[in-house]
C-alpha cells in the first residue's frame, strides 16, 4: 500500500519535472535573446539600413519593411483564398469532397516549409526569371492558405444552427444567410486563426531564401527582392562578424517579440475577460 | 454562384498539393533520368565532378530526427500526463497556453539559440563528457567540434516537444471520464489508472503525436542548418558533423552551379515531401481515430 502511494507521488513528482523543463524553455529562449539582443535595440536599428562588413552600426530597417511587405502580400492572396475556401468547407461543401480537401490541407501543413519554398521557386521565379518580393509573398501564401482554410472552418462550424435557420427563415438566400450571420458570428474567432497563421509565416525563413532572397538595400519594388528580418537572423548569425552576430540576437528578439505579442493578442480576443477564462 | 466560387478556393488547397508533388516530379527529372535508384545509395555529394548521391543527406535526416525523438518522446509524454491526469485544471490550461506559445517561435530562433549557446556548451562541457565516460562506444568516440549530429538532435528536440506534449495532452483528455472513474473505484492510485488505463486508451492518438513530431523533425531546416555542421559524410561518430537534406537545398539551391546539380536538389525535395507527406498522414489518420472513439479495448 505504502509502496504503490510512494510511486504515485514519485511519479506526480516526474512529471511535473518534465513540465517544468518543457515550459522553462520559453522563458529561457525570451532571456537569452533579451540578455544577448535588447542593448542591441535602438533608433538606428529601426531606422538605418545595414552597413558594409567592417564598419560598425547601421540597422535592419530594408528588412523590417521588407517582412512587412511580404505580410501584406500574404494577407492580400493568401488569406482571403483559405478564408473562401473554409466558407465552402463549413457551409456548402458535401461530406466526401471537403474531407478529402481538410485531409489535404493538414498534410500541406505538415510539408516541409522548404519544399513549398521550391515550389513557389518553380512556379514564379523560374517564370519571371529573377527573384521577387512578390515571389516571397507567394511563397508564404501557399503555407498560409491550408492554415486559414482550417482554422476558418472550425470557427464558422462551431456557429449554432439555429442562426443559419433563423436567417434562412427570415428568406434571406443560403449566401446571404453566410455572410449577414454566420460570418459575423464567427468573425473574433476567424480573426485569432488568421492572426496566427500570419504570426506562423512571419518567422519563415527557409522558403524565402530562394524567392525573396535577400537584399541589403531598399527593394526597388515589388518585382524586386527583399530582404526580410528573419532572413537576416540566418546570414547574420552565420556570419563571422561579431557586430552582425549582435544585430542577429537583435533581430531575433524583435521577431519573437512579434510574435508572442501576436499570439498572446490572438487569445485576448478570442476571450475579451483574458486569457484564464478559457 | 457563391457556391461556385467558394468551391473554386476550397479546390485550391488540393491544387496546391498536387501542383508540389507534379513540380517537384518534373523539376527532378533530369536527376532521375541520370542516376536512377542509385541516387538513395550513393555517397558522393561533389557538384564539380556532377556526381550526387543522397545517402550523407538521408542518413542525417533520419539519425537526428530519430535522436530528437528518443530525446523528446518520454519528456513530452511526461509533461501531457501531468498537464491532462495530474495537474489542476487552472495550472494546466495555464502551462499548455506557454507550450503552444513555445511551438509558435520560430525555427530561425531555435538556430541561432543552438549555434551561439548549445554549440558552446555541447563543445565545451557535454561533449567531453561524453567522449571520457562513453569513448570506447564509436558512437561517441568524437571529433569535439560542438556543431554535429547529436547537436542537432538536441535543438530538434527542443524544437518537437512542443507538438509532442499538446497533442499526447489532447488524446489524453479524449479519454472517457468512466474510464478513470472505473480504474479509481476499484482502488487504484491516480498514477495507475493514468498508466493502466488512460495512457493505453490514448495510445493511438499519442502514436500519432509522435508521428506528426516525426514529420516536423525530418522537415525543418533554419535550425538544424545551423548546428548540423554542413559536411555530407556517414560518420559512425555522433559528435561528427553531418548534413540534413533540408540543410542542403537550403544552402545549395540558389547557388547551383548546373541543371544537373539544381535537379538533384529537387529530387531530394521530392524524397523529404514524400516521406513526410506519408508520415503526416499516418499520423492524422491515428488523430482521428482516437479523438473520435477512443483506442478499442482489448
Amino acid at each position: 500500500m505504502t509502496w504503490r502511494k510512494l510511486v504515485n507521488m514519485s511519479m506526480f513528482g516526474i512529471t511535473a519535472l518534465c513540465t517544468l523543463v518543457t515550459v522553462s524553455t520559453l522563458f529561457f529562449i525570451l532571456g537569452a535573446l533579451i540578455y544577448h539582443g535588447a542593448t542591441s535595440l535602438n533608433w538606428a536599428f529601426f531606422t538605418r539600413l545595414p552597413v558594409p562588413v567592417g564598419e560598425t552600426g547601421g540597422g535592419m530597417a530594408n528588412a523590417i519593411v521588407g517582412t512587412g511587405k511580404l505580410l501584406l502580400l500574404t494577407i492580400l492572396m493568401g488569406v482571403p483564398a483559405g478564408f473562401i475556401g473554409g466558407v465552402y468547407l463549413s457551409e456548402f461543401g458535401g461530406a466526401a469532397f471537403s474531407s478529402v480537401v481538410r485531409y489535404t490541407a493538414d498534410l500541406l501543413n505538415g510539408a516541409p516549409s522548404i519544399v513549398i519554398g521550391i515550389l513557389a521557386y518553380a512556379l514564379v521565379v523560374k517564370r519571371m526569371g529573377h527573384f521577387s518580393t512578390f515571389a516571397g509573398g507567394f511563397a508564404l501564401s501557399l503555407i498560409v492558405i491550408p492554415i486559414t482554410l482550417r482554422s476558418t472552418e472550425q470557427f464558422l462550424r462551431v456557429v449554432p444552427q439555429s442562426l443559419r435557420e433563423g436567417a434562412l427563415a427570415l428568406g434571406a438566400s443560403k449566401w446571404k444567410a453566410v455572410v449577414t450571420v454566420v460570418i459575423p458570428a464567427a468573425m473574433r474567432g476567424v480573426l485569432t486563426g488568421t492572426i496566427l497563421g500570419v504570426a506562423r509565416v512571419a518567422g519563415e525563413t527557409a522558403p524565402l531564401l530562394f524567392t525573396a532572397f535577400g537584399n541589403p538595400y531598399w527593394s526597388a519594388g515589388w518585382l524586386h527582392p527583399t530582404s526580410a528580418l528573419p532572413m537576416m537572423v540566418y546570414t547574420y548569425g552565420l556570419a563571422p562578424y561579431e557586430d552582425w552576430h549582435r544585430q542577429a540576437w537583435a533581430a531575433g528578439l524583435v521577431l519573437l517579440v512579434m510574435m508572442l505579442i501576436a499570439n498572446i493578442g490572438a487569445r485576448l480576443i478570442l476571450s475579451p475577460r483574458g486569457a484564464q477564462s478559457t | 454562384m457563391v457556391h461556385g466560387i467558394t468551391f473554386v478556393f476550397a479546390a485550391t488547397v488540393i491544387a496546391i498539393a498536387v501542383l508540389l508533388v507534379t513540380q517537384l516530379w518534373g523539376q527532378s527529372a533530369l536527376s532521375r533520368a541520370k542516376f536512377g535508384w542509385s541516387f538513395f545509395v550513393g555517397r558522393t555529394w561533389d557538384p564539380v565532378a556532377g556526381e550526387f548521391g543522397a545517402l550523407p543527406f538521408i542518413y542525417g535526416t533520419v539519425m537526428t530526427s530519430a535522436l530528437a525523438l528518443l530525446i523528446a518522446v518520454p519528456l513530452g509524454l511526461g509533461s501531457a500526463i501531468f498537464l491532462a491526469e495530474m495537474a489542476p485544471p487552472r495550472i494546466s490550461d495555464a502551462l499548455t497556453f506557454v507550450i503552444e506559445l513555445l511551438a509558435a517561435v520560430p525555427s530561425v530562433i531555435y538556430g541561432l539559440l543552438g549555434a551561439f549557446l548549445l554549440v558552446p556548451l555541447m563543445r565545451t562541457v557535454v561533449q567531453p563528457a561524453l567522449i571520457a565516460t562513453l569513448g570506447y562506444l564509436p558512437e561517441f568516440k568524437g571529433p569535439n567540434y560542438g556543431v554535429g549530429v547529436l547537436t542537432a538532435s538536441v535543438v530538434l528536440a527542443i524544437m518537437i516537444l512542443p507538438f509532442v506534449v499538446s497533442i499526447s495532452r489532447e488524446a489524453l483528455m479524449a479519454v472517457p471520464r468512466e474510464q478513470r472513474e472505473g480504474a479509481l473505484a476499484v482502488g487504484a492510485t491516480r498514477w495507475e489508472s493514468t498508466w493502466q488505463v488512460v495512457v493505453p486508451f490514448a495510445r493511438l492518438g499519442i502514436a500519432g503525436s509522435v508521428f506528426l513530431a516525426l514529420a516536423r523533425a525530418l522537415g525543418e531546416t533554419m535550425a538544424v542548418t545551423m548546428v548540423i555542421g554542413n559536411d555530407p559524410k556517414i560518420s559512425s561518430s555522433l559528435l561528427a558533423p553531418g548534413y540534413s537534406i533540408a540543410a542542403v537545398i537550403a544552402n545549395e539551391f540558389t547557388e547551383a552551379t548546373s541543371d544537373l546539380h539544381l535537379s538533384a536538389l529537387v529530387e531530394l525535395a521530392l524524397v523529404l515531401c514524400l516521406l513526410t507527406i506519408v508520415i503526416n498522414g499516418l499520423a492524422r489518420l491515428l488523430i482521428l481515430a482516437t479523438t473520435r472513439k477512443g483506442t478499442a479495448q482489448p
